[in-house]
């Protein structure tokens, strides 16, 4: 079973964003990128499908600029067999995302398509969704367990209210959420192999798809800023100010 | 033209979060009807007709309708998209897994989580886990929106919308509901509540999350919530988890024990009207947003708390 994963490049987790003083964006300049987490998790899961021998090969794929193939060879260190680029330095929208990734599986012809639920710069939360739309594929998003057998993937799902489980016939869009696993750190030799990974670059023209963007973004502010509060010294104190608040 | 809002109810009542939704949904558009899917979900659709501003509201009924399927939802709405310039979904887990699916299939950009509606066509957004708003203006002809609820009034009751059936098209793809594990709790639901208390990785484990939070939870007539870590260590439900990936709350109390205040944590609770932080790190980030700090190990402080509290009458 050939897995589809697409990876993208975000701003690290750990980086405090700035808000450009022109409101036009946030600052990305000499900012770590890293791989988006919930992707991460994604390719560990992939990995571990090869792993058990139900997966046969894994195709990482991103979206974004030439760095985004720093990216992909995170995913081939951390076992993936070969990569994509589809080049380009436009931030693209979940829609676009979503027809150009359907593309690859056009070409591809993959069974399963496992991605992260969110990526944690735009906070979208769409792509999978909306691929699993276009291709006509089921979904099971949020996924914290996944269990593949007999052409179908069995999926746990994180819900309002507590867990879901779904059966979906391959081939199917699967979006992961925290608890699915925890990824590994690629080792050194892996590192090094991975550099010798093929990675395939494209260009969005090369797939004949309307990518125009839907959305303008007519500004980028910062939130309001919380005003400080005081320490207390004691919880007699702390239910004493509850009160003067009124909100006990 | 009509925006059409899709409701989050138990088949019986319709939950707080329509009632925002409709909120926003009245910010695009005086015509705003509710759509009630599920499976004997009467009951919701005549209570939906009571939301105050509702014009009408549409009832379909079927099995994959009580399971949120977005398959069968997409197959629902898209056809009736046809009378609706937008639709609007609460930003819960159900609205998040159905709305980019249904706005794919409209060759539309979704618009998630807005929390201001500037005009029909321009929204804010938060992105980087709410450390920057972004004001956006969408081209598109229709809209597929998910509200984040909390920066919205609830529509009140009190209105006397029609019901009409409606009867559902074909689901887009097959899935099988094979089953599902829903946390019981008569405590108030945590996106809704007045109050929340919520553990950390502090807790160490599930039972003392049990002994610690949820006594003080019930003192407070709280919902509970949690943090990452402690939902990751399995000391709560995934359904407790609070932040940008989880649940965003916006109560009148917020009170996180033994939790640090990582920006994906502030990210779901920065806008609580009160917050109290009790950690026993002075350099927490979550003293940095708690408007009451009680620099404390939580194993002395939150039985403490709850004697003050019995003291005044809780
Ligand atoms: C993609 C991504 C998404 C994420 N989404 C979320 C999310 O939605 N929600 C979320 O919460 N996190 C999220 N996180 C995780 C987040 O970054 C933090 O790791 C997490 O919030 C930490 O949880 P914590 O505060 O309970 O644990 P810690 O950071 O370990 O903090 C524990 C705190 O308890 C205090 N403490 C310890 N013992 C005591 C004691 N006896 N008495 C009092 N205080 C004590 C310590 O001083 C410390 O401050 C996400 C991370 C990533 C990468
Ligand atoms: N530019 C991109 N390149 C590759 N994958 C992407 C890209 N954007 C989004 N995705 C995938 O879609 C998921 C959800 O992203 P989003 O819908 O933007 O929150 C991510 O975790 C990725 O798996």
């Amino acid at each position: 079973m050939k897995v589809l994963v697409p990876v993208k490049r975000v701003i690290d987790y750990n980086v405090k964003v700035r808000v450009k003083p022109d409101q036009t964006g946030v600052d990305l300049a000499n900012v770590k990128m890293s791989m988006n987490p919930f992707c991460e998790i994604a390719v560990e899961e992939a990995v571990r499908l090869k792993e058990k021998g139900v997966a046969t090969e894994i195709v990482a794929v991103s979206i974004g600029p030439q760095q985004a193939q720093e990216t992909i060879r995170t995913a081939l260190a951390m076992g993936a067999d070969r990569g994509i680029l589809i080049q380009t330095d436009d931030d693209l929208e979940p829609l676009a995302v979503a027809k150009l990734l359907k593309a690859v599986v056009g070409e591809e012809a993959p069974e399963l398509v496992l991605m992260g639920k969110q990526a944690i710069d735009g906070d979208n939360n769409a792509t999978g969704q909306m691929m699993a739309a276009l291709l006509g594929w089921p979904q099971a998003t949020f996924a914290s367990k996944v269990e593949i057998a007999d052409g179908k993937a069995s999926v746990t799902r994180e819900i309002d209210g507590g867990l879901q489980t779904l059966e979906v016939a391959l081939p199917a869009i699967v979006t992961a959420d925290l608890r699915l696993n925890e990824p590994r750190y690629a080792s050194l030799p892996n590192i090094m192999k991975a550099k010798k990974k093929p990675i395939d670059v494209k260009s969005t023209a090369d797939y004949g798809v309307d990518v125009a963007p839907r959305l303008k973004v007519l500004k980028v502010s910062e939130p309001p800023k919380r005003a400080g509060g005081i320490k207390v010294e004691s919880a007699e104190q702390l239910v004493g100010k509850l009160k003067e608040a009124g909100v006990l | 033209m009509a925006v059409l809002v899709v409701a989050e109810h138990d088949n019986a009542s319709v939950k707080d979060a329509t009632n925002k939704t409709v909120t926003a949904a009245l910010a695009l558009s005086s015509d705003v009807d509710v759509l009630v899917a599920g499976l004997s979900a009467g009951a919701a659709a005549a209570a939906a007709g009571g939301i105050v501003g509702v014009r009408k509201v549409l009832h379909a009924e079927g099995a994959a309708f009580e399971q949120n399927v977005a398959e069968a939802v997409e197959g629902l709405i898209v056809p009736l998209m046809a009378n609706y310039e937008a639709v609007l979904f609460a930003a819960t887990a159900t609205g998040k897994n159905a709305a980019p699916r249904i706005a794919a299939a409209l060759d539309v950009s979704p618009i998630s989580e807005i929390q201001e509606v500037v005009n029909a066509s321009t929204f804010v957004r938060p992105i980087y886990a709410g450390n920057a708003l972004e004001t956006i203006e969408t081209s598109d002809a229709k809209k597929v929106i998910t509200v984040r609820t909390t920066a919205f009034a609830a529509a009140g009751a009190g209105g006397s919308a029609a019901v009409e059936t409606v009867t559902a098209g074909a689901p887009s793809a097959t899935v099988v509901f094979k089953g599902a594990e829903i946390v019981k709790s008569d405590r108030p639901e945590l996106a809704g509540a007045k109050r929340v208390v919520s553990g950390g990785r502090a807790m160490g484990s599930a039972d003392e999350f049990h002994n610690v939070i949820e006594p003080l939870a019930d003192k407070l007539g709280a919902a509970v919530g949690a943090s990452r870590a402690a939902v990751d260590a399995g000391y709560a439900p995934n359904d407790y988890q609070v932040g940008q990936t989880g649940k965003v709350v916006a109560p009148e109390l917020y009170v996180a024990v033994g939790i640090s205040g990582a920006i994906q944590h502030l990210a779901g609770m920065k806008d609580s009207k009160v917050i109290v932080a009790i950690n026993k790190d002075a350099d927490a980030p979550i003293f940095a947003i708690a408007d009451y700090g009680l620099v404390a190990d939580y194993k002395s402080a939150v039985p403490e708390l709850m004697s003050e509290l019995a003291k005044a009458g809780l």
